[in-house]
């Protein structure tokens, strides 16, 4: 028999102490669990962010140019076409030489040349190209700097090393101070990060047309991976009858979704490179291989979707006459749609933080051109940062910051859509 | 049985996997007459409800056996088009469960799937006469629009009542309607489904006694997954023949 009052013992009370004991280690670990996570998280997001943000500006020289109408326009014809074949570089050479006229000697001469961005002359051209009234005079312009000048004023150059270790000797560093006392030295906003694509310059690099890539790359993936997925889920779900055949591609669909992405790319080679014979590198195949690799993920989120709308709405269109695609179309899909598309977004976002299989499928050739179209060459975003991150050079190092930043804003806006979604439309029944 | 009946179902067996849910059911649903089912729980009588429209054809491992006629033809026929079917013998279940739509759209759901109207203006017809039947278009008349999952609980049954009502089938079904609902809502639905009558065949399945005594002219007593006594409801519920019967009815188990 137990005895009564028990509730109130002493031993019952040591009992209870120890299991509350026992509750608030189980919190404290847990706490202490989601601390490191943060913490990890903030260390990777401030290391990335404090190294990546200076790429989103970049320095600029201003220079007194002389638009000599000999070197500009030589033919007189001020034709956009003839303006376009100017010596723009001489242009800025001369105004060079002019400004520090005891700088004689070749050497220093590239020297000097070389605190300016190879497309400074490219700049020059745009600029007479806009306003061609200028030719005959005398302008105060402001050219984008090396990546070593721009390195050195954002500080991620020592000064403080023997000249031979450093990327600008004792002169050169001379001549920047030199223009940075005078007020010719600015460090602006770089539009070009965004629009422009990959170059060998690193001042130069944007990740415009991996973004264009990644872009044509997952609409193909969505507009295939979406319908194919919905419709292989829902005839799997609602339509399928169970046997050993259709257990069979459920257990294979769900072995799919945990296969290892670079798997993938190889049978994107395989099949749709080698097979079909589409062309290389472009975004039309690798938005098929991220379709494989995403149609899994779609299925299975889609199917959960399904399965989670109440029987009892099935039952009452079954029961008003409504015909088995009919109670589909009409009730369950609508009523799972915000299930699909987390499920979608999730998958899409894994899709565009992908590389490895858009290596096997040679996305990740050096690519000038901004893709206008799913058939031309094109890289994408993550495969962009690899190419950046596996660079000599030292401005290509927070360029690749900065593209993980803007892969990661991407990363976070989907995922925060899909949450949004979930929020919005959960439990309308 | 003096009234013509509806349904006549002879040796119905109904097997969910390997169990049998149903043993060898004969029983008769008579024409515009309220037929209730009573027994305890797990006696098989939503089962058989279920078998009356082929609602059992939905899940997954069940299978029946025997005859279920409808007007004299075999509804587990081969070439009989269950939609057809469901569209002649409605159902309104035990939770109420109208569509996450609006008031109107849960009444217009079945005529439009069905193609009854040619306009508009007749859907907004057979929407205000079936909830005025269902006794609910005085409540909602204002707000046709709202959700109809905003709706109390009782009027969202008389809601799903309206909307199997509005395409004229010629039986309805209903399992434990007011099983979810309050007392002042059940006396609603109660009153209504006597009215109902007129006009429709009705099968109910209920847990109350007081229910069956009150709504139905004819009562099927099922245990143990088998028909233990069906006949006139004064009949069950003042003299009846089984002494399984007497027991149930007068609160001895279930």
């Amino acid at each position: 028999m137990i005895e009564k009052g028990w509730q109130t013992s002493e031993r019952a009370t040591r009992r209870l102490k120890k299991r509350y004991r026992r509750e608030r280690r189980l919190k404290a670990a847990g706490i202490l669990a989601i601390g490191l996570a943060l913490g990890v998280l903030v260390l990777l997001l401030g290391s990335v962010i404090s190294r990546g943000y200076p790429a989103f500006v970049k320095t600029e020289i201003a220079l007194e140019i002389t638009f000599d109408a000999k070197l500009i326009d030589p033919s007189g014809s001020g034709e956009a076409k003839q303006l376009a074949k100017g010596k723009y570089g001489r242009a800025l050479r001369q105004a060079l030489f002019a400004k520090f006229p005891d700088v004689v000697e070749r050497a220093e001469r590239r020297n000097l040349t070389q605190l300016f961005s190879k497309a400074a002359r490219f700049e020059l051209r745009e600029m007479i190209l806009d306003q061609p009234d200028w030719i005959g005079t005398t302008q105060r312009v402001w050219l984008t700097a090396a990546s070593d000048v721009d390195m050195l004023t954002k500080g991620s150059l020592p000064r403080d090393v023997p000249q031979a270790e450093r990327r600008l000797n004792d002169q050169q560093l001379a001549w920047v101070d030199h223009f940075e006392a005078a007020g010719n030295l600015r460090t602006v906003f770089n539009g070009g990060f965004f629009t422009g694509s990959d170059s060998r310059e690193p001042e130069l690099a944007g990740i415009g047309g991996a973004l264009a890539g990644s872009f044509w790359t997952l609409l193909i993936t969505l507009v295939l991976a979406f319908p194919l997925g919905v419709a292989a889920a829902v005839y799997l779900q609602e339509f399928a009858p169970k046997n050993r055949l259709t257990d069979f591609i459920e257990v294979n669909i769900n072995n799919l979704a945990a296969v290892p992405s670079i798997v993938f790319g190889l049978l994107g080679l395989a099949i749709f490179i080698q097979l079909f014979e589409l062309p290389r590198s472009t975004a039309i195949v690798g938005g098929l291989t991220l379709m494989l690799m995403t149609l899994p993920t779609i299925i299975i989120a889609t199917r959960a979707a399904l399965a989670a709308v109440p029987p009892s709405i099935r039952e009452a269109a079954h029961g008003v006459g409504a015909s088995p695609v009919q109670v589909v179309s009409h009730h369950v899909l609508p009523l799972a749609m915000p299930g699909i598309m987390t499920g979608t977004i999730i998958g899409m976002a894994r899709a565009l933080g992908e590389t490895a299989p858009l290596l096997m499928i040679g996305m990740v050739a050096f690519i000038v051109d901004i893709p206008s179209a799913p058939f031309d060459s094109a890289t994408a975003l993550p495969v962009q940062i690899f190419l950046w991150a596996d660079s000599p050079e030292r401005g290509f190092e927070e360029k690749m910051s900065a593209a993980i930043i803007v892969l990661l804003a991407f990363l976070i806006i989907m995922n925060a859509l899909a949450v949004i979604l979930r929020r919005r439309f959960e439990t309308r029944w | 049985m003096p009234l013509p009946s509806k349904m006549e179902i002879s040796g119905l067996d109904v097997f969910y996997g390997a169990t049998q849910a149903l043993y060898d059911v004969d029983m008769k649903v008579a024409e515009k007459r309220v037929s209730a089912l009573i027994g305890p729980s797990g006696c098989g009588k939503s089962t058989f409800l279920r078998c009356l429209n082929r609602m059992n054809d939905i899940i997954e491992g069940c299978r029946v056996d025997g005859d279920v006629l409808l007007d004299g033809n075999d509804i587990y026929a081969r070439d009989l088009d269950v939609v057809q079917l469901r569209a002649r013998v409605g159902m309104v279940f035990q939770k109420p469960n109208p569509f996450p739509k609006s008031i109107y759209d849960n009444v217009a759901y079945g005529p439009r799937i069905h193609g009854l109207t040619n306009n508009a203006g007749e859907l907004d017809e057979i929407v205000e006469s079936s909830l005025r039947k269902a006794g609910l278009y005085d409540e909602v008349a204002d707000r046709m629009s709202a959700p109809g999952t905003s709706l109390s609980g009782g009027q969202q049954q008389r809601l799903c009542i309206a909307r199997a009502i509005a395409i004229s089938p010629e039986v309805i079904l209903m399992d434990e309607p007011c099983s979810a609902l309050d007392p002042i809502a059940t006396a609603k639905v109660e009153e209504l489904i006597d009215e109902l009558k007129e006009d429709f065949t009705i099968a109910i399945v209920t847990h109350n006694m007081q229910q069956a005594a009150r709504v139905s002219q004819y009562t099927a007593f099922f245990h143990l997954g088998k028909l233990v006594e069906f006949g006139d409801t004064e009949a069950i519920f003042t003299n009846p023949e089984e002494k399984r019967t007497q027991d149930y009815i007068t609160g001895r188990f279930g």
